[in-house]
């Protein structure tokens, strides 16, 4: 494993973007950052800045506003990236299907590479999240170096 | 204004993705310097249309969706949606249900209190304190799950009653938790009461006058925070009315005074949960209702960010003719636009955060600009 790669993996930078979620999942996300689920001690450290992220968290369903913020934020963040998609509603649109101003799941908006089901999705749940998330980012990140 | 075309002001956005806010909301800042001049704020990107979704939905499995209106006080919309349908229905709820009710939105109030004085600790830039008290958070959030089965959505409420009781063991068990959560508290309150560098970012920063608070409408806290004792829990539903409860109020206006309030409120809680537990009767949990909603009622209930107000129409079938939510943070941001001016940029996030702005709760509706379009 290359240096660039071996950092990547010991330290991931998450942004964490709120498309539209019952604010459930971002509780919880904050809940897996702090002492009892402790996400730190992966060094997964919640970052506000989408050119520093690896790791782009997102909740909620997309909608006819959000999805250029959406995508905008995605553009922003250097490769390799990776994009988690948090709860039922931002996999599938969950309970909000049938709701007038929701396009459904983000993957209509941009790729997605992991998704975590629940609602709201478990601490626990979306620390496994992370770890696959990682192991996604490990191999983009050696396709890189090569 | 006129003095303002002379000069140049500099325009920057906080928002719609900020560290400070985990939900989007975009504030338009026009700064002089340092001194704010003007603020636009600017809403919509949590809009999804649930009222729609409610009239198309079967009016039972609206319970599910009001509930995700807002996961930090998703009890109190399906308890507050429930009452309104029983309203139309004239459903009578037992009396240990509405005992249960109120156990469980205290212990709702209570998280949201506590997530709230954590992510304004952060906000301020003390991270241990919001450390701490996320952990203690944690202490509820076990209630919770002990519960229902769940961290965030209990999913407890019916039309006519709750579907979950509870035995002697998850009785004790709230005891217990509830008294740690006391003895974590009192190690925390002195700080947000007294520590120099809180009052420095609390003390005199957002005031807003009595009588401004009520002449824009705020609600909950925020009014609170500003000496006028308003309070729907005062109306005595549910079980609030045998409770003996009182409501909490500060005069200094600040950002100091609503940090308070909701400090104490915490401590309220955990009093009216406690009462709750002695009083409660034996008896049935549900009273079943066949009989779809056929009418109009309105129903008023306090949440822990303030009044919530739910209107609903039946037209006698199994879908409805009209829901209408006013959540508590959408009369809250006119006075936050107020207390802003002449501010310094510093001092943004701890009164954004004071009002405690819930955006997935406030989307209920969209400006058109027509021009813009």
């Amino acid at each position: 494993m290359k240096t660039k790669t071996k950092a990547r993996l010991k330290s991931p930078w998450v942004l964490h973007y709120d498309c539209g979620s019952c604010n459930g999942c971002d509780i919880e996300i904050l809940a897996a950052l702090t002492p009892k689920f402790d996400a730190e001690r992966f060094g997964i450290v919640n970052i506000g800045d989408p050119k520093q992220a690896d790791l782009l968290v997102v909740t909620g369903p997309a909608n006819r506003r959000n999805h250029r913020v959406l995508k905008r934020l995605y553009d922003q963040m250097p490769d390799p990236k990776v994009v988690m998609a948090v709860g039922t509603c931002a996999s599938t649109g969950g309970i909000f299907h049938n709701c007038p101003n929701t396009l459904g799941g983000i993957d209509k908006v941009i790729p997605v590479d992991v998704y975590v089901p629940g609602c709201a999705a478990r601490p626990e749940q979306i620390i496994d999240g992370v770890v696959l998330a990682l192991q996604k980012l490990s191999e983009m990140s050696e396709k890189e170096d090569d | 204004m006129s003095e303002n075309k002379t000069k140049k002001f500099t325009v920057f956005p906080f928002g719609p993705q900020h560290p400070v806010l985990p939900e989007p909301l975009q504030l338009k800042f026009t700064v002089d310097e340092e001194r704010i001049v003007e603020v636009v704020p600017n809403l919509g990107y949590v809009h999804r249309g649930i009222e729609r979704a409610c009239e198309l939905n079967d009016y039972r499995r609206n319970i599910y969706l009001c509930e995700r209106i807002c996961g930090i006080c998703n009890f109190m919309h399906a308890m507050s949606y429930c009452e309104t349908i029983e309203k139309i229905t004239d459903a009578e709820v037992p009396d240990r249900a509405r005992y249960l009710r109120t156990v469980w939105a205290e212990l709702s109030r209570l998280q949201s209190h506590l997530l709230w004085l954590g992510l304004f600790a952060d906000g301020m830039g003390f991270e241990s304190l919001f450390m701490q008290l996320w952990r203690d958070r944690e202490i509820v959030l076990e209630l919770t799950e002990k519960t229902a089965g769940h961290r965030i959505h209990l999913s407890t409420c019916a039309i006519g009653g709750v579907r979950k009781d509870m035995d002697e063991k998850l009785i004790a068990a709230y005891r217990s938790g509830l008294s740690g959560l006391r003895r974590k508290m009192d190690a925390v309150a002195p700080v947000f009461r007294n520590d120099r560098s809180v009052k420095a970012k609390t003390e005199g920063k957002g005031i807003l006058p009595k009588s401004r608070a009520v002449h824009l409408g705020a609600v909950g806290p925020t009014i609170r925070g500003s000496g006028v004792s308003q309070d729907m829990r005062t109306l005595g539903y549910e079980a609030y009315g045998e409770l003996d409860f009182t409501p909490i109020t500060y005069d200094s206006e600040d950002v100091y005074a609503r940090t308070q309030v909701r400090l104490d409120e915490v401590y309220q809680s955990i009093d009216l949960i406690n009462r709750a537990l002695d009083q409660m009767p034996d008896g049935p949990i549900l009273s079943k209702s066949t009989m779809f909603p056929d009418g109009t009622a309105i129903n008023r209930i306090e949440q822990p960010r303030g009044e919530v107000f739910y209107y609903v129409v039946g037209n006698g079938t199994i879908h409805l003719e009209r829901v209408r939510i006013r959540t508590p943070t959408l009369p809250n941001i006119p006075p936050l636009l107020e207390m802003l001016i002449g501010h310094e940029v510093a001092d943004i996030p701890p009164i954004v955060l004071s009002i405690d702005p819930c955006i997935s709760c406030t989307e209920r509706i969209t400006y058109v600009n027509k021009e813009a379009a």
